[in-house]
């Protein structure tokens, strides 16, 4: 098949691009090198969505952070991700630091970025009592919100496809070659080939703008790693704090996440090696003791999971989002932070680049926005849960114990396309809760095998070689 | 397979008993001694027994039917026990909520969302095995690390391997047996990584399921990294210093496929959290009297929810305690109540329960801090016993009769394991 347009990677980036080019009548097909859209950089994404006073106005990121924001909640009404705008807080600990939140206030303002107000101790006390008492001045931007990445990335692209959008996952790209009227893809997959190719390959994207010839930047990988805590915790503080921001990074932070836990970190390493996604000791105690700092209450006791992600940092420390040298080839790179929170604005301005080099946009007059509601049953009330649970009894049969997740909501997020025990976690949370999986793992593999009709053996943690048991007759081969 | 089900669900309940594993199953048996007449059990499985039925391997029932049982058979014999006593045991059930006036909401599997309510309720939920993130080991996250009881499960219930090569670590009894286990089963078990300078395990396990196999264990040693993208291709090990941070300059590589993690059990108490019973920080269960019940009137703990157990036979005992003692909550025939508090003092972490009365005799739990020989268990100054040795990893269990208590008049008794 012959599509219009190619988008390489399907991060966030990439899935928010293919759900606003479905608006329009083209064939549109995302490809993605790991086993399900979002397994990339975007599952390791803090999930804040920026307040919007963060980035320089002279910069790409500046004009999109501000952008980007406002478009999430309709985003969100639309396609049903966790997504809750509960506000950030920047915090000074000296009268110098103070100067500095004074100056975000005022450059913040100027970007049209409403609600910011500086709060003195006594309010800061009163909203936040965890905070530390040395703490002079907090900078607050109620616009500020958080977001599940990943679930974000899996509805836009269920978006996407119910509105005639290709993807395939598992499918690395190895060549790319100009010929005719276009492009032709090649790589761990059939070819496919296309007028446009969107590079939104994330930490790839400057060698697959060097496989078009225009290979004029690089990516320099930063690592994060992050640590989530016990949901215990939930509450502990309410908003997002930050402490005051570097040349480099937006600090090591504490995230209350739209499901209760709380998250910190993450740290900024550059790292040569693509594939660098350890965690370490030294990354450990960095960020519990520059929390602990912040929120004196926070202990590396509560921890329950850790990660880490890459972030796709270009020369320049700016988004280089725009056609190339080559013809039909655009680069949507670089997208580091404040990437998500820009993604739908990005979305858009690459739609308009498309449009300027030649793609015709016709907007498709059946266009579906919304995908089916998902259901969250732990946090419906009574009378509901016992009306749902009437009619479907899977959803009385407990799946995760420690998230409440059901067999129904485990089988629905397998029928809307989870294949591996991640891609179930990163849809219902069965998994993700204080046990991690050791209760819960094996029913969900259970759920697998008999929805997808494969054996149990075959069932993966994340694709590919990530096998989880094997047979007991079986030699050498998992 | 044998396993109850209430045939109609009601309303009221006389005892309630959230889990149906060893400490459920023997709780509803106390509770029926004491002639109280609506007992419902609750297990989220699709039967009740609990972590029993994967444990396959002998050495239980030692203490309680003077024989040694493997999981499944003590399970059996208290499940025919409940039965025949006609308790209802309701399975696929799980408790997501317990108020203050308890009312139990459930989620079943058959039934639909259901709340209850009743007069007296036990916790016997057993407990959890901590995981990865509990002690953050630096490195990659690929498949093949998983908890001791995962791996249990998947080899003894349904007859798959976790692996091909193991390591294991931390010394906890699950992990010793399944380092036999797996050895049994054709896998090549490189060894038991201990961070402590002593085993976690019982002194039994290490010598039946490591040192007759010829499994080496390593003591003041941690698994320092974790490698390999999709699946575990090998782990980083390491001798640790006294701050038990890994020594980077006497590390060294095993290859293998899995990790097993045998790193400890943590009380299950989300449900007596919610229901605000006051929680002891060491033990991480509920505090309870000699009775065994909680800080919330009506409300009972037994098991590993309280404290974590090395043998079932003491389970089974404390929790036929709590059963009893629901019983006469509901039958309005309470003991007096405790007069005396136990205070864990030298070289005791903690005592459950955490108050007694001195005008009954009772069983005492402790566990030590540290390993000691020829030392002495002390109750303030009224009682001594002597103990030839004391280990962290093994539950000191003691009887105090009443008479050792006559001459005391405090209300705080100071429990301390000193050498002698």
């Amino acid at each position: 098949m012959n599509y219009d347009v190619t988008i390489i990677g399907g991060g966030v980036i990439g899935c928010a691009i293919a759900r606003e080019l479905a608006r329009y009548r083209l064939r549109v097909i995302l490809l993605e090198k790991e086993c399900e859209v979002g397994f990339g950089t975007s599952k390791s994404n803090s999930g804040i969505i920026h307040a919007g006073h963060h980035s320089a106005t002279d910069t790409l990121k500046g004009r999109l952070e501000w952008a980007g924001n406002q478009k999430w909640d309709a985003l969100c009404a639309a396609l049903g991700f966790g997504f809750e705008r509960i506000g950030e807080l920047t915090v000074a600990f000296t009268p110098e630091e103070r100067a500095t939140l004074e100056r975000l206030l005022i450059s913040g303002r100027a970007k049209g970025v409403p609600g910011l107000e500086i709060w003195e101790p006594d309010r800061l006390r009163r909203e936040e009592p965890n905070l530390s008492s040395d703490i002079v001045a907090a900078l607050h931007a109620p616009t500020a919100g958080v977001v599940n990445p990943y679930e974000a990335c899996f509805t836009l692209i269920e978006s996407a496809r119910a509105n005639g959008v290709d993807v395939a996952v598992d499918y690395r790209v190895e060549a790319l070659s100009r010929g005719g009227d276009g492009w032709t893809v090649t790589g761990t997959g059939p070819d496919v080939a296309s007028r446009f190719v969107v590079n939104a390959a994330g930490i790839f994207a400057d060698r697959v703008a060097a496989m078009a010839g225009v290979g004029t930047f690089r990516i320099h990988p930063r690592k994060g790693e992050e640590y989530l805590l016990d949901k215990r915790l939930r509450g502990f503080v309410k908003r997002v704090i930050f402490p005051l921001p570097t040349a480099t990074s937006k600090g090591i932070l504490v995230i209350p996440t739209f499901d209760g836990t709380l998250m910190v970190g993450p740290t900024a390493h550059e790292t040569e090696d693509r594939s660098d996604i350890t965690t370490t000791l030294p990354g450990s105690d960095e960020v519990f003791e520059s929390v602990r700092r912040v929120v004196p209450g926070i202990s590396e006791r509560d921890c329950i999971a850790e990660f880490a992600g890459l972030r796709a940092a270009a020369e320049g420390e700016d988004f280089i989002i725009g056609p190339t040298a080559a013809k039909g080839f655009i680069n949507v790179a670089g997208i580091q932070s404040p990437g998500l929170t820009a993604a739908p604005a990005i979305a858009e301005m690459v739609a308009g680049i498309l449009e300027n080099e030649g793609l015709k946009l016709t907007a498709r007059d059946d266009f579906v926005a919304a995908v089916p509601p998902h259901v969250r049953f732990a946090a419906l009330p009574l009378d509901e849960q016992v009306r749902l649970a009437g009619e479907d009894p899977r959803y009385g049969r407990i799946v995760c114990r420690c998230e409440h997740i059901s067999e129904r909501e485990t089988v629905d997020a397998i029928q809307r396309g989870a294949h591996t025990l991640d891609g179930i976690k990163f849809r219902t949370r069965a998994g993700m809760g204080r046990c991690q999986g050791g209760f819960c793992s094996w029913r969900c593999m259970e759920l697998l095998a008999r929805e997808r009709g494969v054996p149990i053996t075959e069932i993966t943690k994340r694709g590919g070689g990530s096998w989880v048991i094997r047979r007991r007759d079986d030699g050498d081969q998992p | 397979m044998i396993t109850g089900r209430a045939t109609q669900l009601q309303g009221l309940y006389d005892v309630v008993v959230a889990g149906g594993g060893p400490a459920g199953l023997a709780a509803a048996l106390g509770a029926r001694e004491q002639g109280v007449e609506r007992i419902l059990v609750l297990d989220r499985e699709r039967e009740a027994g609990g972590i029993l039925w994967q444990c396959i391997h002998a050495g239980f029932g030692l203490h309680h039917f003077k024989e040694e049982l493997t999981g499944p058979e003590y399970a059996q014999r208290y499940l025919e026990q409940v039965l025949e006593k006609e308790i209802d045991v309701l399975t696929d059930t799980f408790v997501a909520d317990i108020d203050r006036d308890r009312r139990l909401k459930l989620m079943t599997g058959r039934e639909g969302i259901r709340v209850i309510e009743a007069k007296s309720v036990v916790l016997a939920m057993g407990a959890r095995e901590r995981t990865r993130g509990a002690v953050r080991i630096p490195g990659t996250r690929p498949a093949g690390v998983m908890t001791a009881g995962f791996a249990q499960k998947v080899v003894n219930l349904h007859g798959y391997l976790p692996g091909r090569k193991v390591v294991i670590l931390g010394s906890g009894d699950i992990g010793l047996i399944m380092a036999r286990r797996l050895t049994l089963e054709g896998i090549e078990v490189a060894g038991v990584f201990e961070i402590m300078p002593h085993a976690n395990g019982l002194s039994r396990n290490i010598v039946q399921c490591l040192h007759d196999f010829d499994i080496p264990l390593y003591l003041s040693h941690t698994v320092a990294e974790i490698h390999g993208r999709e699946r575990v291709e090998k782990v980083t090990v390491a001798p640790v210093d006294e701050r038990m941070r890994p020594i980077p300059e006497k590390a060294w590589d095993i290859e293998c496929d899995t990790l097993l993690l045998s790193i400890g059990l943590i009380p299950e108490n989300e449900l007596s959290r919610q229901l605000g019973v006051r929680l002891d920080p060491v033990t991480n269960g509920p505090i309870v009297s000699s009775g065994m019940e909680t800080t919330m009137d009506g409300v009972f703990a037994g098991g590993n929810v309280v404290h974590i157990h090395d043998l079932v036979d003491f389970v089974s005992q404390e929790s036929l305690l709590a059963g009893r003692n629901a019983g006469l909550y509901v039958t309005g025939n309470r003991p007096p109540a405790d007069n005396i508090r136990l205070s864990p003092g030298e070289n005791v972490a903690y005592c459950v329960p955490h108050t007694i009365s001195s005008e009954r005799p009772h069983t005492i739990y402790l566990r030590v801090r540290r390993p000691l020989e020829k030392c002495s268990i002390r109750f303030g100054t009224v009682l001594e016993k002597k103990l030839s040795y004391v280990f962290p990893a093994e539950m000191v269990t003691l009887t105090v009769q009443p008479k050792f208590l006559e001459n005391f008049h405090g209300d705080a008794l100071s429990v301390d394991v000193v050498a002698r």
